[in-house]
């Protein structure tokens, strides 16, 4: 009986989760008139494939999407990287001060973004890098708290026998950090990928202080622009906020594994 | 043999700080370095163009003595703090314990409910904002189904702050995800035990799930005490022209911040409001750190 209530009430919950996602797809394929219809229908009286081809021609969106790929793919990199190379320093070498830096990352976690985000800005204004990509991308090359916590958590699972063993060999720690750490972390580190990409292609506030140039925007600006422009057209904004979120859906139903392992870690690897 | 130990720990020391090296420039760079420049700033009147001069705490006197728009926002903010966090906070636990039975299909169920927390950005924002809309969205329509004549949602300043934590609760998915690691990791001899004893599965959640996913309570509700406060982009997105409005009623403490660090370029001015907030959330982090041994228990009984 309680396993029916169960389901059943999972299955209410399913329709409230996937409805919003179900409207945005109708209303993407509505004509105008039918949006503007009182009341609104659940199914679209023509499917107008259309909508899409007007939205991407609206707004140089082909060019956004060059540039947010841009960003994001060097963002990607750039996390793997620096997290994976710092997480194995904290995991692996002993060092003097070493518990102390280690503190200090875990405390830069608890500082609200925005009282950097101002002098971060100034800092870039004075670089002349306002305009650039370079605010956005240079930042992922230093290493994020919440990764070299998740990636360092990984590392400790790999016995010392194995790092000494490979040192007796007269191995570096760089040659163990490639041939050793990079492949025995990997679903970390695809952990890391995914939520960084996640992360930059969502990224909306960065593009928005930094970017002033159109040709320089990305989607998620884009489309900012794009509600101004259209004010209520909301098929083709509904179109447009699809396919921006395409890549994001389709990249979680196949690394869904990995999302949950990523999650799981933060709860303490319990 | 005591000097190649010491040589070798010299290089050991070596190699670590190359390998952290990366972090330590970023750190001084992009947080440190900034954190000190922002804190120094705070009390100057410092605009970008002109030069800094030294005001004293005259920006920290503005804000709270002459400033109405401070106080709006950060009551605004204040209110989304107080409902989100524990409305999230309760749905995800509820919705973890039902995903975590043994029902026909739950692999389906969690991934579905997993899927909004990993949407986010301007386009969640944008089906929200035509979802909520009281003519044409779908929200009003569903509840006029039941004889209920939606609200204005966001051009109602009663119930747009309503309107984003409605929004929270759909990507609650995140949160949802930690309890269920955490629920799935309590031991099963507990419950065993208690089935003997002959407790109900309601006894059973609120004697031994509850108690023992307290460490996850504590680590999600300090986490997005954290979050709720800093909440910026839904209210740039969502209010009219991403001003804070209709009547200054999504105008929050970030959004207020902004506005005049990027619009009216006074610095100074919201590097002092960056520093309120900053302590604000502090003092809270810490009330909870306090409270955390009355509630949150640790297996073994260390309660620290």
């Amino acid at each position: 009986m309680l396993r029916l209530i169960n389901f059943v009430l999972l299955a209410a919950g399913s329709l409230m989760i996937l409805s919003p996602l179900w409207w945005m797809f109708s209303t993407s394929l509505k004509t105008m008139a039918e949006v503007m219809s009182f009341p609104p229908t659940f199914f679209p009286e023509s499917w107008n494939w259309s909508n899409y081809i007007r939205t991407w021609e609206a707004a140089p969106f082909t060019q956004y999407t060059i540039n947010t790929l841009v960003i994001t793919t060097l963002v990607v990199i750039g996390n793997v990287l620096s997290n994976s190379f710092i997480a194995y320093g904290f995991a692996k070498i002993p060092f003097r001060g070493r518990n102390v830096l280690f503190a200090i990352v875990l405390a830069t976690m608890m500082i609200p973004g925005f009282v950097t985000l101002i002098p971060q800005y100034v800092l870039f204004a004075k670089l002349g890098w306002v305009n650039t990509y370079y605010p956005l991308i240079v930042p992922a090359f230093f290493g994020s708290a919440f990764n070299i916590f998740l990636l360092r958590q990984f590392y400790m699972t790999i016995p010392n026998e194995l790092i000494e063993a490979a040192k007796m060999e007269g191995a570096s720690h760089f040659y163990i950090w490639r041939k050793i750490g990079l492949p025995l972390t990997k679903p970390a580190i695809a952990t890391v990928a995914i939520f960084s990409f996640n992360g930059a292609w969502n990224d909306f506030l960065g593009p928005l202080l930094y970017l002033n140039d159109e040709n320089l925007y990305t989607l998620q600006i884009g489309l900012q622009v794009f509600k101004g422009q259209l004010n209520t057209q909301w098929n083709y904004l509904m179109a447009g906020s699809l396919l921006v979120l395409l890549p994001v859906i389709i990249i979680f139903f196949f690394f869904q594994k990995y999302f949950i392992q990523g999650i799981n870690l933060q709860s303490g690897g319990k | 043999m005591a000097k190649t130990k010491s040589a070798m720990r010299r290089k050991e020391t070596m190699y670590g700080y190359i390998f952290v090296m990366p972090w330590i420039i970023g750190f001084l760079a992009f947080t440190a370095g900034p954190l000190l420049f922002s804190l120094f700033a705070s009390f100057t009147n410092y605009n970008i163009t002109s030069q800094m001069d030294f005001v004293g705490t005259e920006n920290y006197q503005g804000l709270f003595t002459e400033d109405g728009l401070f106080w709006t926002s950060l009551w605004n903010t204040l209110y989304y703090v107080l409902f989100s966090v524990p409305l999230t906070t309760i749905g995800a636990i509820f919705l973890s314990a039902l995903l975590n039975q043994d029902v026909p299909g739950i692999r389906v169920f969690r991934t579905l409910y997993y899927l909004p927390a990993v949407l986010s950005g301007v386009g969640v924002y944008l089906l929200w904002m035509q979802l909520l809309d009281p003519g044409t969205g779908m929200i009003n329509l569903v509840l006029g189904w039941f004889g209920i004549d939606g609200p204005n949602w966001l051009f109602d300043p009663a119930w747009t702050k309503p309107s984003l934590i409605f929004m929270k609760l759909w990507s609650v998915g995140g949160a949802m995800l930690l309890y269920l690691a955490s629920m799935q990791g309590v031991s099963k001899t507990l419950y065993e035990a208690a089935e003997i004893d002959g407790a109900n599965t309601f006894r059973k959640f609120f004697h031994i799930t509850l108690p023992m996913i307290t460490p996850v309570i504590f680590f999600d509700v300090v986490t997005s005490l954290i979050g709720g406060f800093q909440i910026f982009q839904e209210a740039y997105v969502m209010s009219s022209n991403g001003e804070g409005g209709p009547a200054n009623s999504l105008l929050f403490y970030n959004l207020y911040m902004w506005r005049q660090a990027f619009e009216n370029f006074n610095m100074g001015y919201a590097m002092a409001m960056s520093w309120i907030l900053f302590i604000i959330v502090f003092i809270l982090t810490m009330i909870n750190l306090k409270l955390a041994p009355r509630w949150v228990h640790y297996e073994g009984g260390d309660n620290r």
